[in-house]
């Protein structure tokens, strides 16, 4: 039935099977949608946040989405800034991530402040102290490049590109999309810089609170940093996942191990710094506010050392072993290992420095606060993911996401 | 240029609560909140969303019987002036849309409901727990409204607020004072609710810069100290104790720190 639309030369399932298959995503969709509304009409009151609780499950999903949406401005950087020409293959795919992951971070804030009508109060009167402002302004600014790199990929879609005044456009945007690409390097490192300084400044809230160079605590380049580890990280995953779906070979190997080699390397430089970070912080800084490392993973039901064993060694540690030697990428069980690891460290790294920063008392007479998310706040960040989900399903059908398919699936 | 055309000492509200004296009434909480038409909930019992722009906390040495103590602690808005005393408040360099704001010529924090969009990193920010959010409309029960004092705006459900030093009084006081042609208060011109209901006279209100006010002298006692001073938060609410562990309960030490 929309056979026309799809690129020439693939195989895609039948038209039935895929509207089941988006019909599945629009009902997950449709929940989030309908907890989103919810919390506009009703209210924060729909949540569990409370006034221990300002940040919680939303605003961890955001700056964890962020990190994870790092690999299209950092395998844009290394395709079209340092040249890596191999990576043109999987570039599509890291940008159209990116894309979904941003645009979700959007939506998700637009949930999230009590205000939504008065959202663009951020920019109008923007108070250039704060590191949210900074964080409002580049996210905007790189969402609109991402838009623009990921059009000429919708301009390519076999209908579209018949008409030619689309399709001269996709190619000079094309042409020029180096520009974009640094464009994007340059926002993503501030963006992603100031949402690390988000928790960094806290001089108030010693489990968050870094020292750092002029305005920036040491949590600005961590956070940079560990978005470029493990941003292509989670390209290469969702890319696995595509193909688990659609079984088939998509990009080709030596693609996805140079990325995790790539990745290997800033995931192991990284935690270095983060073990350098953790040390100064559980050595200098926690303690002239009067905090030992232990007293912020200690007397309470959930954050205990743990956390951070997970989060440094067994997700930052073991996966940077693995991605830098040649042997751990070629096993395709060590190789996913390492690269769900890296993401999940990602994730737990964003976690604690959101909620278990609220977590911990800093007065020495109240308690530990405890939190869960309200249905409500699930669907919401549930809403996102099956967005990703129907966008990904669209573009892999219509649009010619992977250079490689045709020539690893011949058969079609 | 607002500054410029300030020609008065820049003055520094602030407060001296003798803990001492403290029974844990509660009056202060009250008359703030008939003050500032803080809004509450049908079922009060759940505090953590529950609005207090001064909350009592209640302290206790943690010995037991018969050498239990306790004391009660009022806990306003700690007005900080940050590091350095520049007014980079915790809250206020965070707010994205300077819908707080640090006040030179007081050194009041103050909250712009109209501008504040609800993102709640103020509340991350303040380590006192001194911010509140809206998490509903406020409903008052049939003919309250009446009641509710015209100096001061409600509300409205997604956005933040806190104590603001009774502001409102600072504002009409000065205007009674340029009307009778003077640039000055005096100290009793310009009092907190809180400080005003106290029975027991724990709350001294006053410009902690001003000598002639009493919380100039207050605040330099022996016994007097900030909570949480290690964090450089600078706080312009002082708390007085004779007794050791209540003012060992205002700030954190590592155990080689403890006696």
């Amino acid at each position: 039935m929309d056979s026309a639309l799809i690129p020439k030369g693939v195989k895609r399932c039948p038209t039935w099977q895929f509207a089941l298959w988006i019909g599945a995503a629009g009902a997950v969709l449709l929940w989030g949608v309908f907890a989103m509304l919810l919390c506009w009409f009703k209210g924060l009151n729909q949540t569990n946040m409370n006034d221990s609780y300002g940040f919680a499950l939303w605003i961890w999903a955001d700056l964890a989405v962020i990190a994870l949406g790092g690999g299209a401005f950092f395998t844009g950087f290394l395709r079209y800034i340092v040249g890596k020409d191999e990576l043109k293959n999987i570039i599509n795919y890291a940008v159209l991530i990116g894309f979904i992951c941003y645009s979700s971070a959007l939506l998700i804030l637009a949930i999230d402040i009590g205000q939504p009508l008065r959202g663009w109060f951020i920019f109008w009167h923007a108070n250039v102290h704060s590191m949210l402002t900074e964080v409002a302004f580049c996210l905007t600014c790189y969402f609109v490049v991402l838009t623009i790199e990921y059009v000429p990929l919708i301009l390519e879609n076999r209908q579209i590109d018949k008409v030619p005044f689309f399709h001269r456009l996709g190619h000079n945007m094309h042409e020029i999309m180096a520009v974009f690409a640094a464009t994007g390097a340059f926002l993503s490192f501030f963006h992603q810089g100031s949402l690390g300084g988000v928790p960094g400044v806290l001089f108030g809230r010693p489990f968050a609170y870094r020292e750092g160079i002029f305005i920036w605590p040491w949590t600005f380049f961590l956070y940079t940093w560990s978005a470029a580890a493990c941003g292509p990280c989670f390209t290469i995953l969702v890319t696995w996942i595509t193909e688990k779906i659609t079984k088939k070979k998509l990009v080709k190997q030596n693609v996805i191990e140079l990325l995790a080699k790539i990745s290997g390397w800033m995931i192991g430089t990284y935690i270095i710094a983060k073990i350098i970070d953790t040390l100064y912080w559980a050595k200098v800084t926690a303690p002239a506010a009067g905090f030992n490392l232990m007293d912020f993973y200690s007397n309470n039901p959930f954050y205990g050392i743990w956390i951070l064993i997970l989060e440094i060694v067994i997700c930052g540690v073991v996966p940077a072993l693995i991605l830098i030697t040649e042997k751990g990428r070629k096993n395709p069980v060590t190789l996913m290992t390492g690269i769900i690891l890296a993401v999940l460290g990602a994730c737990v790294n964003r976690w604690v420095m959101v909620l278990q920063v609220m977590a911990v008392p800093v007065l020495t007479f109240e308690s530990w606060a405890m939190y869960y998310p309200s249905w409500q706040e699930v669907a919401t960040t549930i809403l996102p993911v099956a967005y990703g989900v129907i966008l990904i399903s669209l573009s892999y059908r219509y649009l010619p996401v992977f250079p490689q398919e045709q020539e690893l699936n011949p058969e079609a | 240029m607002k500054e410029e055309q300030n020609h008065e000492k820049a003055k520094r509200y602030g407060m001296v609560i003798d803990l001492d004296k403290c029974t844990g009434c509660g009056a202060c909480m009250v008359a703030c909140m008939a003050e500032n038409n803080v809004p509450f909930k049908e079922d009060e019992s759940k505090k953590l969303d529950s609005i207090t722009w001064l909350r009592v906390y209640k302290l206790t040495n943690r010995k037991p019987f018969p050498d239990t103590e306790i004391c009660y602690l009022p806990r306003p808005c700690q007005h900080c002036g940050g590091k350095g005393n520049h007014g980079h408040s915790p809250c206020v360099s965070v707010c994205p849309a300077t819908a707080t704001d640090y006040s030179k010529e007081t050194g009041i924090v103050s909250q712009i409901y109209t501008r504040c969009f609800g993102c709640r990193y103020c509340m991350a920010a303040c380590p006192y727990h001194a911010r509140y959010f809206n998490w509903w409309d406020p409903v008052w029960p049939d003919g309250m409204e009446k009641y509710l004092s015209p100096n001061v705006s409600v509300r409205m459900r997604g956005i933040v607020e806190k104590c603001s030093f009774c502001f409102h009084r600072y504002q009409i006081a000065m205007d009674k004072a340029y009307y009778e042609g003077r640039g000055e208060l005096e100290e009793n011109e310009y009092q907190t609710a809180c400080t005003q209901a106290c029975p027991a006279n724990a709350i001294t209100f006053g410009d902690l810069n001003n000598p002639e006010h009493a919380v100039y002298e207050l605040k330099k006692e022996k016994n007097a100290f900030r909570l949480l001073e290690r964090l450089q938060t600078n706080p312009k609410v002082y708390y007085l104790s004779n007794r050791e562990w209540v003012r060992r309960a205002g700030d954190n030490y590592l155990e080689k720190e403890k006696k």
